[in-house]
């Protein structure tokens, strides 16, 4: 066995876990924030590992 | 890096790969066109720069784990000073716009704790057992490395079980959030940068004194693309909080109840648990390593016809235990190599230098650890 068929359960790794998510929450392009976070005014949200609960 | 390696990516390829290679490229165009259609142009743009992660990292056979153990083992401080140096050209763009756009960007600032320094040691031992850190993990499991393709999920459940719990420990015993800003906490950053690049000189064994070309290259590529990371999230370069949404979200829709969680029961992280992964960034940047290591490994010849190593079954067991304590620990430790080490001091926090003495103890054990567990490949 080569190293394609781990790479290959990588990818299905990350297929499924994009399928599963899309199934269950898609995401909504009209709600997307400012190219650019800097410059925008907005305060930063997202979630961090240093970060924690507010 | 193996010489053959470097050759085999840098040389001319033959007829044949051509079309394979192009087919990589257009498909990594697609789908980033695809994430900025259909989630965001700025989630497109998080995900291009995670395959610039992924493809400089695994490009130029560039890590953490690796250096460290280069260092401890064979006293080559090349890479640990590479991370320095690309960690001081994040700290000198990063510090001072974290102090003119407050709010807007924000740093990996974390507290200094009993559980913070806990974990980041054992973080530090288990990435030198499975020879793969935060990025790391994810890198490898795109190339095909069987041990850390099996890490990454028990990785992603520890993440997810580490923030469950991350109130209780850091209750324990924690300081308030300590940082370096302004010009001064930048000068402050820089001459502890340089201290700890003195140190690892000090110790380096002799004709090893020098920063190879193929770090100085990835040092700098990094820097550029944490900056970009930076500027178009808000916030620095993470890994660890996506792989744990991955596991919350997959909690949640087996009808766990995430609400006896303090963590996970706050609004930001229900937030997120019920919006798509292709809207938080560390996960955009986590799938864009995965794809961007699997694309250089595509890339060059032979890579992925390599045989996989072999290894007992105790080496196994050791990597599902040690995945699972990656993700447990780095959150107990406010992040990994990359949220912790490279963000957190780039952006002034101070964890993030007792991140790097806890770890970088830490994997002195590690590498003890990893023969008896078995993983040093039989061949």
């Amino acid at each position: 066995m080569t190293r394609s068929f781990t790479a290959a359960l990588a990818l299905a790794f990350l297929a499924a876990l994009l399928v599963f998510d899309l199934a269950t929450t898609p995401p909504n392009p009209y709600q997307a924030p400012a190219l650019l976070a800097f410059g925008s005014g907005s305060i930063a949200s997202g979630g961090f590992c240093g970060a924690l609960p507010n | 890096m193996s010489q053959t390696a470097t050759q085999g990516a840098a040389g001319a390829a033959p007829a044949g790969a051509m079309p394979q290679r192009a087919g990589l490229i257009l498909g990594a165009l697609v789908v980033v066109a695809l994430v900025a259609l259909f989630a965001g142009a700025r989630y497109g743009l998080l995900l291009a720069i995670g395959l610039g992660f992924g493809i400089a990292l695994e490009g130029m056979r560039f890590g953490f784990a690796g250096p460290w153990r280069a260092m401890i083992l064979r006293r080559e401080p090349s890479g640990v000073l590479a991370q320095l140096l690309s960690i001081a050209l994040v700290a000198v763009v990063a510090i001072p716009l974290l102090s003119s756009h407050a709010g807007e960007l924000i740093g990996a600032q974390a507290p200094i704790g009993f559980a913070m320094i806990g974990g980041a040691f054992v973080f530090g031992a288990c990435m030198q057992i499975v020879l793969g850190c935060g990025s790391g993990t994810l890198v490898n499991a795109g190339s095909g490395n069987p041990v850390s393709l099996l890490a990454l999920p028990f990785f992603a459940l520890g993440s997810f079980a580490g923030a469950w719990n991350l109130i209780w420990w850091t209750d324990l015993g924690a300081l308030p959030i300590l940082t370096l800003s302004g010009g001064a906490g930048l000068g402050v950053t820089l001459v502890l940068l340089a201290l700890a690049a003195a140190i690892f000189l000090w110790r380096a064994a002799p004709g090893t004194v020098k920063l190879s070309r193929r770090h100085a290259i990835a040092a700098v590529l990094l820097a550029l693309l944490a900056i970009g990371n930076l500027l178009v999230a808000g916030q620095p370069w993470g890994v660890v909080y996506g792989l744990g949404l991955w596991a919350a979200k997959g909690y949640a829709a087996l009808g766990g109840d995430l609400s006896a969680s303090a963590f996970w029961a706050a609004p930001g992280s229900m937030e997120r648990v019920q919006s798509s992964v292709l809207t938080d960034y560390t996960s955009l940047t986590d799938i864009g390593i995965i794809l961007g290591a699997f694309g250089v490994a595509a890339w060059r010849r032979g890579a992925l016809a390599s045989k996989l190593p072999s290894y007992p079954a105790r080496a196994w067991v050791a990597t599902i235990v040690a995945g699972f304590l990656l993700g447990y620990s780095s959150r107990l430790a406010f992040g990994c190599n990359v949220g912790a080490f490279f963000s957190g001091i780039s952006t002034g926090s101070l964890h993030g230098w007792v991140w790097f003495v806890a770890a970088f103890a830490g994997a002195f054990l590690g590498i003890r650890l990893r023969p008896l567990l078995g993983l040093e490949a039989r061949t």
